[in-house]
């Protein structure tokens, strides 16, 4: 860096804002000017309405951050790291049922609510039906082969259809939910489009619940009308976990295959022992970081680690960075499905850390290995460099992967 | 650093606790989740040699510092 952000007379215009230029390099790599902060864990940044606050880079610094309850989450406290189309620096609160923009005990008491639905043992019961899902779409996408979008044949459909299931969301009506979801997290649509996707998903959960409420099914809705939730806290609260349950797991599918292609050396060592699925998960968590940043405000005056983070300032934390934090993960930017990636920020830390982060591995575990096995010579069909990936979204992955198979 | 393997007490705090199930995957023989809340249930609060650095991690790796490790 040529200058020094903290320097006496350097004005705010000069702070440098949230890096997120993938373009140079690796598609698997974030922003270039992300990583180069890794020697100051907590450096200074400007945000989208000349907000002054902290961009933080460090493992460490992060893990702090995310566990101090004098961080809030509420989003109403929050500026944004870039300024978003119809909407200025600050968000409004959390909508009815978004607990992700909620401190405790609010926090707290939706959260109770769902834990014992996301338990270890209980997601891992779910392993017989994840692989016959996963089998069901190699089934298809091999019928119709010999090349898919990996994306529509198979990194979509598989999550899509266990927490469809779970939520006891019909499948069929996914044309009423998807696009929707999509954009929520498009950091490219405007307020009034987010607000629009938003209402409508809203709506068609309200609907549900109301059916649910009326006669109730075996799964996750049907048992929380049981619950003191309104049917407003109900909607809010099943799509959160419907937009999270879709668009999270699917991205690390297809981006993590996208990897896996790309580094045959790891991809082989798989193959030959698929008893490394669960630490490849992991580590494909760590060297992806598909959901970034994380935001945090300061509600009163804290030290972290020697820097003094004002009250109001928001902490925006770069997971990815934090992810390839060298003095955490040697050698950060190699893709090693050996190394131990436990300790990895990707599903967050404090008491946001994903709900569904056990769903999420064990359809990872099954659904990499599964494919893998199905299409031993499976490869991308075009150039690493076409293939399109989401630049502008609070998940990232690719748009697309294009894959091919020598049929047997 | 301590010996991993050094003599462990542990204590949970379920008030504290989110349910993430971090100790659960890590340490399963020490740790686990109700089936009603999901949260933490100390199976074990004196771990036998061979749990013990699966407990101690655990304990680092529980996003509410919800674990408590004492020697």
């Amino acid at each position: 860096m040529s200058h020094d952000p903290n320097a006496v007379g350097t004005t705010t215009d000069d702070l440098p804002t949230l890096p997120t230029d993938r373009h140079t390099g690796c598609p698997f790599d974030p922003p270039e000017g992300l990583t180069a902060l890794s020697d100051e864990p907590m450096r200074r940044m400007r945000y989208g309405d000349g907000h002054v606050g902290r961009l933080v880079t460090g493992h460490a610094a992060a893990r702090a951050i995310l566990a101090d309850p004098r961080f809030s989450s509420r989003y109403e406290l929050l500026h944004l790291p870039e300024p978003m189309e119809g909407m200025p620096g600050q968000i409004p609160p959390a909508p009815i049922g978004d607990i992700i923009g909620l401190d405790a005990p609010e926090h707290t008491r939706y959260r109770r609510l769902l834990t014992g639905r996301f338990t270890v043992r209980r997601m891992r019961q779910l392993t017989e039906r994840v692989e016959r899902f996963t089998k069901e779409c190699l089934d298809a996408m091999e019928e119709a082969g010999p090349t898919a979008d990996l994306v529509e044949a198979f990194a979509q459909p598989v999550p899509a259809l266990v927490i469809c299931e779970l939520l006891g969301v019909p499948y069929s009506d996914r044309e009423r939910f998807q696009s929707q979801v999509a954009t929520l997290f498009d950091q490219t649509a405007d307020a009034g489009a987010k607000g629009d996707a938003h209402t409508a998903l809203l709506q068609y959960l309200g609907e549900l619940v109301l059916a649910k409420r009326a006669e109730p099914t075996d799964d996750l809705l049907s048992d929380l009308t049981t619950s003191d939730l309104t049917d407003e806290e109900l909607a809010g609260l099943g799509g959160l976990l419907l937009a999270a349950g879709l668009d999270t797991t699917a991205n690390m599918l297809a981006l993590g295959t996208f990897a896996l292609l790309s580094n045959p050396d790891q991809l082989d060592a798989l193959r030959a022992d698929p008893g490394l699925a669960a630490q490849t998960v992991e580590e494909l968590l760590r060297y992806l970081s598909v959901a970034d940043p994380l935001l945090r405000s300061a509600l009163e005056d804290v030290e972290v680690d020697g820097t003094l983070i004002k009250a109001g300032e928001t902490v925006t934390v770069s997971v990815q960075a934090v992810n390839r934090d060298p003095r955490r993960f040697p050698d950060p930017d190699r893709l090693d499905i050996h190394r131990k990636a436990t300790g990895h920020l990707a599903f967050g830390h404090g008491v946001h850390q994903c709900l569904g982060q056990q769903l999420a591995r064990v359809e990872m575990a099954v659904a990499f290995p599964a494919l893998l096995a199905r299409f031993p010579t499976l490869r991308l069909a075009v150039p690493p460099r076409e293939v399109p990936l989401r630049e502008r979204s609070n998940i990232y992955g690719v748009v697309s992967l294009p894959v091919t198979w020598d049929q047997v | 650093m301590s010996d991993p393997r050094a003599p462990l007490r542990l204590g949970v705090d379920r008030e504290r606790c989110v349910g993430a199930g971090m100790c659960a995957l890590t340490a399963p023989a020490v740790f686990d989740q109700d089936e009603e809340e999901g949260l933490v249930v100390l199976l074990s609060p004196a771990p036998a040699p061979e749990h013990r650095p699966a407990a101690r991690m655990a304990a680092g790796l529980c996003p509410a510092e919800a674990i408590t490790l004492t020697g």
